[in-house]
């Protein structure tokens, strides 16, 4: 096991000052790409998401579209300057060609895809700053961002990350945490269907620690949920505010 | 490059999907098999004399050959004191009718990284036993060839990957006149391996909310979710869910049932990694 820089876990309080149980400050905006049908930011922490969707539109190449359904076009993408260390390169790498179809097969549970025949569904997602559990932000974003364009959909989707800190399950890896740590369990949630669309386990976990990790990975998915629920309110309210005035 | 719903359908005919859906719910299955059954399962070691490693793996009519490379290079920035290990798969155009020629797709990525992961964490390579002086390290290059897909391509790629290294034998390093290091191959040595700590995937699929072990080609048409858990003696080192969802409950069930399947896949491992 790598030595972390800094002790990861003391006194039940984690290098970054939380708790186990504790998401970093969770900022959601909805709408925040004017030409997108639909778009959403979501930081928790320094990680940062910018999701956008277009869509339903023409499949194009036509022979490519559905005939019962929708088809659903997934990136996730990471800036170049989005990492701490060197420059990462803006060619796609295998992870991210990885991420990109876990993250639609996460998010297509979710859509009425069989609503939209012949048509298709842009998501794209971009990590603007990574501090760890990116995937899980860029799900959230997506989600969002799909409700936001109006799609229809079962439920929200919300990411959360679990990990295993000096023998202790934790919520919301950072990117120390990531690297230093002893594995990591990224789900994605439906919280009203209590449904995992998302769940990818890098570790070496008992039965006990993986069951126990995804308990807190509900509890902190209803967190993100509450959050992700009022930021897609907000935006509509203020419309409403707009043309109605309050 | 981004992931688009798979539009290269393979598609299965409504009456046969409904047939097999209307069988799960009363906890049958096309082949007849139980549940909790794998296909029949042959592993065969060194099929191939030009690779360090090599193994063959038939689950049912799912044909998977693994070949390993042994190659020196750089090891990882956060691991220069190990042994660096490179998974690649490569579904061939020979492996169904729906396979087209090209670099490895999505697909293909997700599988060989699932079955890396598998084998990265769990101890069974010692990857500190393959770190090479002067800065440098033992790569292994890890290639699963899909010859025939009649599905549950993870288990058996899985199953091929850790045959092949127990079949590794490891080329001696040598110096060269300017004092550069090099592989011998005329003189090798058994890979360092924790046979106990063997990583074995398993996949469970879900119809009509009935769980079951080992999804054939038409089931996995028919699916409502997978999940495959890769388990190392009592631990869970890798999990990936691949098709739709699961609730916790289920989820439960899936690991609980994935650990009889592992039982099961150890028992066709074991003339392999018994002898040395």
């Amino acid at each position: 096991m790598k030595k972390p820089p800094v002790p990861l876990l003391q006194n039940g309080v984690r290098a970054d000052g939380r708790l186990p149980d504790q998401m970093r400050e969770v900022k959601i905006s909805v709408g925040v790409v004017s030409n997108a049908d639909g778009s959403a930011m979501v930081s928790y922490g320094a990680t940062t998401a910018v999701a956008a969707v277009y869509g339903p539109r023409e499949m194009h190449p036509r022979h490519l579209s559905l005939p019962d359904r929708g088809v659903m076009r997934v990136r996730y993408h990471m800036a170049p300057f989005s990492t701490k260390d060197e420059r990462k390169s803006p060619t796609p790498s295998r992870r991210e060609i990885e991420i990109s179809k876990v993250l639609r097969e996460a998010l297509e549970p979710a859509v009425l895809l069989e609503q939209y025949p012949r048509s298709r569904i842009d998501v794209f997602i971009e990590i603007i700053q990574a501090d760890g559990s990116t995937r899980v932000a860029s799900l959230t974003a997506a989600s969002l961002a799909l409700a936001d364009a109006g799609i229809y959909m079962r439920d929200l989707v919300v990411g959360v990350s679990v990990g295993l800190v000096d023998g202790v399950v934790v919520l919301d890896l950072n990117g120390l945490e990531d690297n230093y740590g002893e594995g990591d369990l990224p789900v994605g949630y439906m919280p009203n269907l209590k449904r995992f669309v998302l769940l990818q386990l890098d570790g070496a976990w008992k039965r006990e620690v993986f069951l126990q990790a995804l308990n807190l990975a509900v509890k902190g998915a209803e967190y993100v949920y509450q959050i992700a629920r009022d930021a897609l309110k907000n935006k509509y309210m203020s419309i409403a505010e707009e043309i109605y005035g309050r | 490059m981004a992931s688009v719903s798979p539009y290269a359908r393979r598609f299965i005919s409504y009456l046969r999907r409904e047939q097999i859906k209307r069988l799960a719910a009363s906890k049958n299955r096309v082949d007849g098999r139980a549940l909790d059954q794998t296909r029949e399962i042959e592993i065969k070691t060194g099929v191939v004399k030009t690779a360090d490693g090599s193994a063959e793996v038939k689950l049912g009519k799912t044909h998977v050959i693994a070949g390993v490379k042994v190659g020196l290079g750089q090891p990882f920035p956060d691991a220069p004191d190990e042994g660096v290990l490179v998974v690649s798969a490569e579904v061939l155009p020979h492996a169904s009718p729906y396979t087209e020629v090209g670099p490895p797709d999505e697909s293909a990525i997700e599988l060989a990284r699932v079955v890396d992961r598998g084998i990265r964490h769990c101890g069974y390579v010692d990857f500190k036993k393959l770190a090479v002086e002067g800065g440098k390290a033992y790569v292994l290059w890890v290639d699963l060839y899909i010859i025939n897909d009649d599905g549950n391509l993870v288990d058996a790629a899985n199953l091929a990957s850790v045959a092949a290294l127990k079949n590794t034998q490891l080329p001696a390093v040598v110096k060269d006149e300017s004092g550069a290091v090099k592989l011998d191959r005329n003189n090798k040595s058994p890979l360092p391996l924790e046979t106990s700590k063997v990583p074995v995937a398993v996949s469970v699929g879900k119809i009509a909310n009935v769980l079951f072990l080992d999804p054939n080609f038409e089931e996995e048409l028919s699916l409502d979710g997978r999940v495959t858990f890769t388990i190392s003696e009592d631990r869970i080192v890798a999990a990936q869910k691949t098709l739709g969802y699961f609730t916790q409950p289920e989820l439960e069930a899936a690991l609980d049932l994935a650990i009889k399947g592992r039982d099961r896949y150890l028992e066709a491992l074991k003339s392999i990694l018994g002898s040395s």
